[in-house]
């Protein structure tokens, strides 16, 4: 039974990960990304890491698809402008082949390993456990973490912001900016 | 042949992995190829909790914070490539990998 559920998640994720990578709208790919990362969300679910869950669904389901939305809307030329054109059968025939190789490589290395049986309960950590260990052992690398994502939230908005002024200076003759 | 459900797991993120890899290998939209990345990144946090899942010492939880942390990592990793793409269009009026090939400021 328990197996079966995650038959069904794995189908569900790799499905609309593989149709989302092979489309040509943007939009529609962005969409179905969305799908995929819930259906990982629900393998985190099945596996008893709720708050991994939930953590997957907040960041990924709710934010990333966001941003990676508004850069498919900002990066377009046209209101009609989201389909990509189509890349040539040479490079996708050497992609599937580079990727069904690692494919290859990594199911028959994993077939043929024996795995010591875990435990056959259903292992579950609880929202106290885990903030024991982040405040604990952890606290750390937890505000590495935060100082981390302060600085590359601040580099992403420097490096998307128009600068108005150093188009300005700019000598004449070279690269312009085109400020809307 | 049976295969234990930590197998099936391990299956699983390897084929998402080679998925994101196909993706990120085969086309020349720069946000599709940031996508692929995405997806081999959560192709390897589904590997640590499917190990965390199947240890036989699951209370300790640090698969789990490894999680965590991965996932804020790709999260800035995603706002700062996101943004690179959005300055990458500002400049070439276009995301094909193949026509960023200049270092210009």
């Amino acid at each position: 039974m328990t197996t079966a559920v995650l038959i069904a998640l794995a189908l569900v994720t790799l499905a609309t990960a593989a149709i989302a990578l092979a489309l040509r709208n943007l939009i529609h790919s962005a969409l179905l990304l969305i799908a995929s990362w819930a259906g990982i969300a629900g393998f985190y679910l099945w596996a008893g890491a709720e708050f991994v869950a939930f953590a997957q669904i907040l960041v990924y389901v709710g934010a990333i698809s966001m941003v990676v939305l508004f850069a498919v809307l900002l990066t377009r030329h046209s209101r009609d402008d989201v389909a990509v054109t189509a890349d040539g059968l040479g490079r996708a025939t050497a992609a599937s082949l580079a990727g069904g190789a690692v494919l290859g490589v990594l199911v028959v290395s994993i077939v043929s390993t024996k795995f010591i049986a875990g435990p056959v309960r259903p292992a579950v950590i609880s929202v106290k456990q885990l903030g024991e260990q982040l405040a604990g052992p952890h606290a750390a690398a937890l505000l590495v973490l935060g100082v981390i994502l302060t600085v590359s939230l601040l580099g992403a908005v420097v490096i998307a912001a128009t600068d108005r002024d150093d188009g300005r200076a700019r000598p004449p003759g070279g690269p312009q900016e085109d400020i809307p | 042949m049976s295969l234990s459900p930590l197998h099936l797991c391990l299956l699983f993120s390897s084929a998402l992995f080679c998925v994101g890899l196909i993706g990120a290998l085969s086309r020349s939209n720069t946000i599709l190829v940031l996508l692929g990345v995405e997806l081999m990144l959560n192709a390897a946090n589904l590997n640590f909790i499917a190990f965390w899942r199947y240890s036989p010492n699951p209370a300790a939880g640090t698969g789990v914070v490894f999680v965590l942390f991965s996932i804020a990592v790709a999260a800035a990793e995603a706002a700062v490539g996101l943004a690179l793409v959005i300055a990458i269009y500002r400049h070439q009026k276009n995301i094909r990998l193949q026509e960023a090939n200049t270092l210009r400021g």
